[in-house]
């Protein structure tokens, strides 16, 4: 098994915590797992992403070029990647920020209206949560048990927000 | 018969080979002095320089470490932060602290690291032959300003008390002169001061001193101290110019 | 003279009570590469680090800046790279175990004290997380700074260990190994690593405890003050020729002890291997998926990773340059590397290159399409 994705959007939208989220969650199933952050110039609003793989072997390189999956958390993420996602692979959009349709015949399509989700949970900073929920019911890399467990580790000291990003993770996985 | 003057015990037997009238000779003994009356030869480190006073660990019988170019300061930190209890002073001249380091001497001075610095202003580079020093005063000849020091076209030189008293961090920042008995005796008790403020655990001191190069400067040991009275005082006026040990404490 | 207050900066002396082991001994954690390097040097007893910040390498001090501090260390952001290595020169020179870091540019601007530790004979550790080159070249990974680091740079005879991690396991793992090389041999040690591996987050475990800095063997050779004991000088002037000739000689027969007992380096599958792939860092990462993916279409691809880069692997690549006919050497640079290998090689097989300098990263793909050219 080797799942390689790549998550993207705005800094700020929580894309790299949502990836260390994910190799965490990897690690505790004693999966390999990588973690390459990219960030651009600016430090906040400019583009970040992150590519994370889970493998059942030794990972060689860290950067993913063609991804199983792509994450698209706003639109010039979405103009970038989507193109990138591996023939048969799937993408995952946030369609609160994205107007545009999907033009990909040949993956998966799945939409996503993470900030409207989160906004409605009273969280608008969850919305990270929600397709992690969706990515992880859909492609299944790692059990949702062991990303929920992995919260605490990810996000210490912020234990007010645990219950919170459950349910945004709940949330995501029932639209699958 | 009583003896009432002898060498300090913190100089070795090796005789100095400086040139005759050469003021390194008089600080390094000062030095030594100051080290014998506070009794803490086993417990410092001295800083040579790169110049003539290079061989300063030969002269001084204390642990020694010679550090590149300009650097002492830097060394010097690093010695400190790591054992604060040991006492350590770089001995510096005028190429090496006010050229090549005065970032690193502007920087130490100005985070207060307690140590002391011997800043020997002889307005010369006497060991690569008497080039150019950022000290060197207008209108003075060097083998690298032959026609004199020329504001416009060489620039001014750096007058480092002046520059670091407008700094926070240092304690004590004092001028002194090596041309007569009495300057050379208010020298001492510069140096005794700074010494003291390291051993306070007070913080940055640095005691400038304006000394003679008879070889550098083309002139014979008597004339180079009529030259330290008669040019370089008046360029460099001798005094105390930060001492925050004379304020109250707050 | 009135007593005041204290206005230096105070006692940075380690006290016990302060030390704190954060992680446990083989614990799992999923750790960036900067922040492991930089916990595993203070667990292997850094005690004092002096820097100046440069992108790739950011976390690595800024870690250390309240880390040291928890275990009565020193931090100090310098006001230069000169002043930031000339400061470990006076901390080692007084025993602490001393570390700086930096990327290429910075490390250019430390040589000259690097060679002055040489000479002085003092242990130091430091990192260079490479970026691209030259000038200021860009922050993106490379490995553009193979010379720089295994040929030094600065003056004279010298020579720095240079430990190449591939991992964030290694990154966490080498200062420990770096700093007992560094005060076994009285030498600076250094990592080699990129931007990708200080960037990248992988699951890691410390391989060794937390090591308690009282405990380490006492040097007899540092500046404490003459106390109980003939005083020390710590010179790297020797005027004298012959004197200087029989030191140059000296750290010959060090260097050569070091060439015969400290080599290092990782071999995969070079048995029955047509062809063997030679790189290091994050290149031999990318030269793994080419060989699992040459096998698997029956291309028999091998490995040699240097771990050590100086001291080179030399007689391991020289005995299999003698049955194996191709040799392929990957590198994030035009070519520095290949050097290494044509000198270990000595024209016994053939040596082809695929190199990406700038600051671009191969795939493991392109890699094999080196490696099918290299064998038509």
């Amino acid at each position: 098994m080797k799942q390689e994705v790549i998550i993207a959007g705005f800094g700020g939208q929580g894309v790299i915590k949502a990836g260390v989220l994910l190799a965490t969650a990897a690690m505790v199933e004693k999966k390999h797992c990588t973690h390459f952050p990219s960030y651009g110039a600016e430090m906040r609003g400019g583009t970040a992403n992150c590519s994370v793989i889970v493998s059942t072997s030794e990972i060689a390189s860290p950067i993913v070029t063609n991804p199983d999956t792509v994450i698209a958390m706003n639109e010039p993420s979405f103009d970038k990647f989507q193109p990138k996602v591996k023939k048969g692979g799937l993408l995952i959009y946030n369609s609160s920020l994205i107007s545009k349709k999907p033009n990909r015949n040949d993956i998966e399509i799945l939409a996503v209206p993470a900030n409207e989700i989160a906004e409605g949970l009273g969280t608008p900073k969850s919305a990270n949560m929600v397709v992690i929920g969706a990515y992880v019911a859909k492609a299944r890399p790692v059990t949702l048990k062991n990303i929920k467990s992995s919260l605490p580790k990810v996000f210490p000291g912020k234990e007010k927000f645990l219950a919170v990003n459950k349910n945004a993770l709940d949330k995501g996985t029932e639209l699958v | 018969m009583q003896k009432i003057f002898k060498k300090p015990q913190s100089m070795t037997k090796i005789p100095m080979r400086y040139c005759p009238g050469c003021g390194h000779a008089i600080v390094h003994r000062l030095i030594a002095e100051v080290i014998d009356e506070f009794d803490i030869k086993e417990r410092t480190i001295g800083i040579a320089p790169v110049g003539c006073a290079v061989f300063l660990d030969e002269y001084l019988n204390c642990d020694m470490i010679q550090v590149a170019h300009g650097r002492c300061p830097a060394a010097a930190t690093g010695m400190k932060r790591v054992r604060p209890d040991v006492i350590v002073f770089s001995y510096q001249g005028d190429g090496d602290l006010a050229a090549i380091g005065t970032a690193e001497t502007i920087h130490a001075a100005t985070r207060g690291e307690n140590f002391t610095v011997i800043f020997i202003n002889n307005a010369i580079y006497g060991m690569t032959g008497g080039q150019q020093a950022p000290t060197t005063m207008p209108k003075q000849k060097t083998t690298t300003s032959v026609y004199g020091r020329d504001p416009k076209i060489h620039g001014y030189p750096i007058k480092v008390c002046e520059m670091l008293s407008a700094l926070d961090g240092p304690v004590y920042l004092e001028r002194v002169a090596l041309n007569k008995a009495a300057n050379v005796l208010r020298a001492k008790r510069a140096l005794k001061k700074a010494f003291r403020i390291q051993l306070d655990g007070l913080g940055f001191s640095l005691v400038e001193i304006l000394s003679p190069c008879p070889t550098g400067w083309g002139l014979t040991p008597r004339k180079a101290c009529e030259y330290v009275d008669e040019k370089m005082i008046s360029y460099y006026p001798l005094g105390v110019y930060k001492d925050l040990t004379q304020k109250k404490p707050t | 003279m009135n007593k005041r207050k204290r206005l230096s900066p105070k006692s940075s002396k380690p006290k016990r009570s302060m030390l704190k082991t954060k992680y446990k001994t083989g614990e799992r954690m999923l750790m960036k590469g900067n922040e492991a390097l930089a916990e595993g040097a203070v667990r292997a007893g850094c005690r004092f680090f002096a820097g100046y910040p440069i992108t790739p390498q950011n976390e690595i001090p800024e870690y250390l800046s309240w880390r040291l501090f928890e275990v009565g260390g020193t931090f100090i952001q310098a006001e230069s790279e000169i002043s930031a290595i000339n400061m470990l020169f006076g901390a080692s020179a007084v025993g602490a175990r001393v570390m700086t870091s930096s990327s290429g540019c910075g490390i250019s601007l430390k040589q000259e004290g690097i060679s002055y530790m040489t000479a002085a004979e003092l242990p130091c550790f430091y990192a260079s997380v490479v970026r691209g080159g030259p000038g200021l070249g860009n922050i993106s990974p490379a490995q553009s700074d193979y010379f720089q680091s295994t040929r030094g740079g600065a003056q004279g005879d010298y020579r720095v260990i240079c430990l190449a991690p591939n991992s964030v396991q290694e990154m966490g793992n080498f200062p420990k190994l770096a700093y007992d090389l560094a005060d076994k041999y009285r030498n600076p040690a250094m990592v080699l690593a990129d931007g990708l591996l200080g960037q990248m987050m992988e699951p890691m475990g410390f391989t060794f405890d937390f090591i308690d800095v009282d405990k380490l063997p006492p040097k007899d050779y540092i500046l404490t003050g003459c106390k109980n004991r003939k005083r020390r000088i710590i010179n790297t002037l020797r005027m004298d020729s012959d004197r200087l000739e029989k030191f140059n000689w000296k750290l010959y027969e060090k260097y050569k002890r070091i060439k015969e007992n400290e080599v290092r380096y990782e071999e995969r599958y070079t048995d029955d291997a047509d062809i063997i792939i030679v790189a290091y860092g994050t290149a031999a990462r990318v030269s793994i998926d080419t060989l699992v993916r040459g096998r698997e279409e029956g291309i028999k691809i091998g490995l040699i990773r240097p771990i050590t880069l100086w001291p080179f692997p030399r007689k391991i690549i020289n005995e299999l340059a003698s049955r194996v006919e191709n040799f392929l050497v990957v590198e994030m640079s035009i070519g520095q590397l290949i050097e290494d290998v044509q000198l270990a090689v000595e024209g016994k097989a053939k040596i082809h290159f695929h190199g990406r300098p700038g600051g671009n990263v191969p795939t493991g793909e392109e890699v094999l399409k080196a490696v099918k050219q290299a064998l038509k």
